[in-house]
């Protein structure tokens, strides 16, 4: 097993260009890539009639336009504040159990 | 049945006592026939097979055939053999051996038609997957796999109790179908629920898990939880207590793996939160959910094994396992990111893939059902899924900051064991109806509708959106994060600690006393007795003259009055 960084890491090549991702100037490409990907799966909410599975219940949310995705979205943020937030009372340093 | 039956669990248990004795080619040869005999033995005993032993006043049944116990025998017998084969060269020796031991133990609980059966299954496996985490020979690892060991008998013993007490109101150990309304299956239910990874012991996979060798964690991965779900799936479906549990395990995972630092426990939590997804299935207990249910489960094997093989592999070439140690792997090491990305889109639910054909059954039956709650919280928990672990440990593993590392992929045996899973996940995702076919009730569902493709994709993209969106507030700090194990890893053992202290302080303080009252003794003894003391002081003749004058003068004085 190598567990020395000097083996691994290649301190002398500094001709090698970065890679693609890691230059500056492409991630404002990279970020163009993502919202025209998400623009083109929303596209079909234009002709897709999305099954509602809680109409008797009187909850038609699910049909909105967009339902999936802002959905999505919204949970997510929310999960990473509430992350955010327990962290502050639920982390430690890494070392905290150490002996 | 009067014919000769061997249990198919007993050909890994028995055999892996071979592998000691066995050096290189043949070695590898025994790994990899013993889980490939133990799969065709699995699907040659018949679907009605039965051998009933009579025991004490009750009827043991060590073996019996059942479609769940075929579905999950056969994904523990494949794990067995990739397992292997991603393991075969650079684990220990103890490792093979107790990994081998532990899979068929677990596929002896598989065909475990009576509770103690099962129970001595139950109980090999701990002690099997204990010596995995041991052989990772580190003293942490000794450490935490003594607390793992803990955590489990501590379950066997809840389960054992619990098996005495149904068996003393039933009459009968028969596993099967239970009602959790008597002490005796409450708990069972809970010894079950412990090896789940059920609140409040949810810390126990994250914390020993992760200590184990590369490959020590992909067999770990697989067995102990999923043998749960298998015991929950048959003997307790439609427990209703099972659906909020299994919804607190789902965010409990993604939570917490949102916290995490080290990309292994990262996928530990991944696993509390998928075993999440099927406990609450078993829970809503229709036949859909029960089915999905079964299918997640053997195609969560699949993927769970296939990233933990990815950041193994990671771990073997870098020696590193904390996130913020690592990036920029794809350069140097693009075989073990691409098996990776694919064991992230599969546990992901993505399209085309092993996780979109199985998980979607348990989200549908809630719908089916009518359980909007629930429905909602699988959908929120799906979208979470890709956050905590399909883009953040490929992401932050493979990609994020450049790192600077360049290690080179791993040997060959690694990855062919990778390239099998990764052909596994999208082959169970383009033909789900193999799977279908062989899950406990017969399957009326279609995966691929444009409706369910259009909302899977919506769901997963804008979820990753938000990750990026948000990547800011979830740079990779140098922590841990607190959790049940705190209570028996720091508050009992500073409580503990402060006994001793206060103890011995105390203790100290009556010696002292004691001492102190037995010199006072001696002091006086010394005082009256001593060479100097007025008790042994040598008197002078003259004195005693003295004093018998006075005495006789005072008798002459009281004779004459």
């Amino acid at each position: 097993m190598k567990t020395s960084t000097e083996d691994t890491q290649d301190h002398s090549d500094q001709s090698e260009r970065k890679h693609w991702l890691y230059r500056k100037e492409n991630l404002p490409k990279l970020w163009i890539i993502q919202i025209v990907i998400l623009l083109l799966v929303l596209l079909p909410e234009f002709f897709i009639h999305h099954h509602l599975y809680f109409e008797e219940q009187g909850f038609v949310l699910d049909g909105s336009f967009g339902f999936y995705g802002w959905y999505g979205f919204i949970t997510c943020a929310g999960m990473v504040a509430l992350a955010k937030i327990l962290g502050i009372f639920l982390k430690r340093k890494d070392t905290y159990y150490d002996e | 049945m009067s014919e000769f039956m061997i249990s198919p669990g007993l050909i890994l248990v028995l055999g892996a006592m071979l592998i000691p004795v066995l050096n290189g080619g043949l070695r590898a040869l025994l790994l990899m026939s013993l889980p490939a005999l133990t799969l065709v033995a699995v699907w040659m005993l018949p679907a009605d097979a039965s051998l009933q032993v009579a025991f004490l006043d009750y009827t043991l049944e060590p073996i019996r055939s059942s479609v769940e116990g075929r579905l999950f025998a056969t994904v523990f017998s494949i794990m067995a053999f990739v397992g292997g084969l991603y393991a075969y060269r650079q684990a220990s020796t103890a490792e093979l051996t107790a990994a081998f031991i532990y899979a068929g133990s677990a596929i002896g609980v598989t065909f475990a038609g009576d509770l103690l059966t099962l129970f001595i299954f139950w109980e090999i496996m701990a002690l099997g997957s204990t010596v995995v985490i041991w052989s990772a020979g580190t003293p942490s690892a000794y450490r935490a796999g003594m607390r793992y060991l803990i955590v489990h008998l501590l379950g066997g013993v809840i389960l054992m109790t619990g098996i005495v007490a149904y068996a003393l109101d039933t009459g009968s150990l028969e596993f099967t179908s239970m009602q959790a309304d008597s002490l005796g299956t409450w708990l069972i239910l809970t010894g079950f629920l412990v090896n789940a990874g059920a609140p409040p012991l949810s810390a126990w996979i994250a914390d020993a898990y992760p200590e184990a060798s590369p490959s020590g964690m992909v067999f770990l991965s697989a067995f102990t939880t999923k043998t749960a779900v298998f015991a929950l799936l048959v003997g307790f479906p439609g427990a209703d207590i099972l659906i909020p549990i299994g919804l607190y395990m789902v965010f409990y995972g993604i939570i917490y793996a949102l916290l995490e630092n080290d990309m292994r426990r990262i996928l530990a939590y991944s696993i509390v939160n998928q075993v999440g997804f099927m406990v609450a299935a078993i829970g809503i207990g229709t036949e859909m959910a029960l089915n999905g249910a079964a299918a997640h489960a053997f195609a969560h094997i699949i993927y769970k094994g296939l990233l933990l093989m990815s950041a193994g592999s990671v771990l073997l070439m870098t020696g590193k396992r904390k996130c913020t140690d690592l990036g920029g792997l794809f350069q140097s090491m693009p075989v073990t990111a691409i098996n990776g990305i694919v064991g992230a889109l599969a546990i992901s639910a993505f399209p085309f893939t092993s996780g979109f054909v199985t998980k979607s059954l348990e989200t549908s039956a809630a719908a089916n059902e009518g359980m909007l709650i629930v429905w909602l919280l699988l959908l929120a928990a799906s979208a979470g899924v890709f956050l905590h672990a399909g883009i953040k440990f490929p992401w932050f593993v493979f990609f994020q900051k450049d790192s600077g590392l360049r290690p080179p992929d791993p040997p060959a045996n690694l990855r062919y064991a990778m390239w099998i899973f990764s052909f596994l996940c999208i082959a169970i995702g383009l033909l789900p109806n193999t799977l279908y076919a062989i899950l406990p009730y017969p399957v009326d569902y279609q995966p691929y509708t444009p409706d369910h493709l259009v909302t899977q994709f919506q769901v997963l993209l804008f979820a990753g959106f938000a990750f990026f969106v948000m990547l800011k507030l979830m740079r990779r700090t140098l922590t841990i994060s607190l959790d049940f194990d705190w209570f028996y890893r720091k508050f009992f053992k500073e409580i503990g600690g402060e006994f001793t202290l206060q103890s011995s302080v105390a203790r100290e303080a009556r010696e002292q006393q004691a001492v102190a009252l037995l010199n006072q003794l001696i002091d006086r003894l010394y005082r009256h007795h001593g060479p100097q003391g007025i008790l042994a002081r040598a008197w002078p003749t003259g004195s005693m003259v003295l004093w018998v004058a006075v005495l006789l003068g005072l008798s002459l004085v009281l004779y004459y009055l």
